[in-house]
């Protein structure tokens, strides 16, 4: 009989441990972390350069880190809102990894920032399996990619935190099933936050960062006992 | 999923291993299990295995893959094994106020390891 080696770890350990130490130094520094996960096109960083503007115009701090495979577009698109933007161009890679952010904040004083937006590579599948040190992950689903995606990707949409339903100005055009989504949400998991939005027409966005202001002080705020 | 740089990160923990037990000899196999909800496909990850392990004292292991099945825990039912089901609702009652026990698994469960001589040793080359 062959000797065996017990090890009993996760292969993608070395995430989970790096995501840990990103958690801390975000916690520190009093940062409210999100983690926007969605395919291509669904209107991501239309609704996050929306939201910095916004959370810049009630006077709260943010910075943004964006992955994509190549260019900087987002980035460039990001930046009009005011906010500190940095892009991870991942070349090869279809999601982002807590190393990769470690190696953007490193150098950044995070306690400048109340809010840090990761806008991961537009891909469904594999960024849920990666940790960054977020406080909320919010997974962004357009009006036009139909209602049946919560089904077709389970794992994604049962990590989700928040759910951001986006181009919902375009509703109507595309016959659009509110109840079809909502219910195919149900059937996956336990109803998570959701927001119908509209970057294009400014619709749902005071909510969407009412949301986030309030989540971010009941993360800063000490507990009364 | 990306199997090649799930492949690579497998390699390296079981290089960290090999390295901490100071393990010279051949590795006979490796010993994964993968539960059906961690979005791996197993042929997949076998074929990157091959090429991840090049070059490595695992080159010439076998990669052995124990699939886990999704057991889930209902409020209203208790624990109830999937068997080869991947849902995320009971199928007894249709709750989706369901905690997952097991299943999401991606794990190197353990390193079996040569214990004869060979002709030709394996050379370590730690980085």
């Amino acid at each position: 009989m062959r000797p065996l080696v017990e090890i009993k770890r996760n292969i993608l350990e070395k995430n989970d441990l790096e995501a840990d130490r990103l958690r801390d130094r975000f916690n520190a520094a009093g940062c409210y972390v999100t983690n926007w996960i969605s395919s291509p096109g669904s209107g991501k960083t239309a609704l996050l350069e929306e939201t910095l503007r916004e959370l810049i115009k009630r006077g709260e701090s943010a910075a943004a880190i964006v992955g994509d495979m190549a260019t900087a577009l987002d980035a460039d698109r990001l930046s009009r809102s005011g906010a500190m933007v940095k892009q991870i161009e991942t070349i090869g890679c279809c999601h982002l990894e807590s190393d990769m952010i470690i190696n953007v904040v490193e150098s950044w004083d995070l306690s400048q920032y109340n809010f840090v937006f990761i806008e991961n590579v537009g891909n469904l599948v594999c960024p849920s399996s990666y940790d960054l040190g977020e406080d909320e992950r919010v997974v962004c689903l357009s009006v036009t990619e139909g209602e049946d995606k919560p089904l077709k990707y389970p794992s994604t949409f049962m990590a989700a935190d928040t759910i951001l339903v986006t181009k919902i100005d375009l509703a109507a055009a595309v016959e659009f099933d509110r109840d079809a989504l909502l219910s195919n949400i149900r059937s996956v998991t336990q109803q998570p936050t959701l927001f119908e939005t509209s970057a294009k027409r400014g619709i749902g966005i005071e909510a969407w960062i009412d949301h986030l202001i309030q989540r971010r002080i009941e993360k800063v705020t000490p507990v009364q006992v | 999923m990306h199997e090649l740089s799930i492949a690579h990160s497998l390699i390296e923990l079981g290089m960290n291993t090999l390295k901490q037990a100071q393990i010279t000899t051949p590795v006979y196999a490796v010993h994964v299990r993968l539960g059906r909800l961690s979005g791996v496909v197993p042929a997949a990850l076998r074929s990157a295995f091959d090429i991840a392990a090049e070059g490595t004292p695992f080159r010439h292991s076998q990669l052995l893959i124990e699939i886990v099945p999704v057991h889930i825990l209902c409020p209203n039912c208790g624990p109830v094994d999937l068997g080869d089901g991947i849902g995320y609702v009971c199928p007894h009652c249709a709750s989706v106020a369901i905690d997952l026990l097991q299943g999401r698994e991606l794990e190197l469960s353990s390193i079996e390891i040569e214990d004869i001589e060979i002709e030709d040793p394996v050379e370590i080359e730690y980085t």
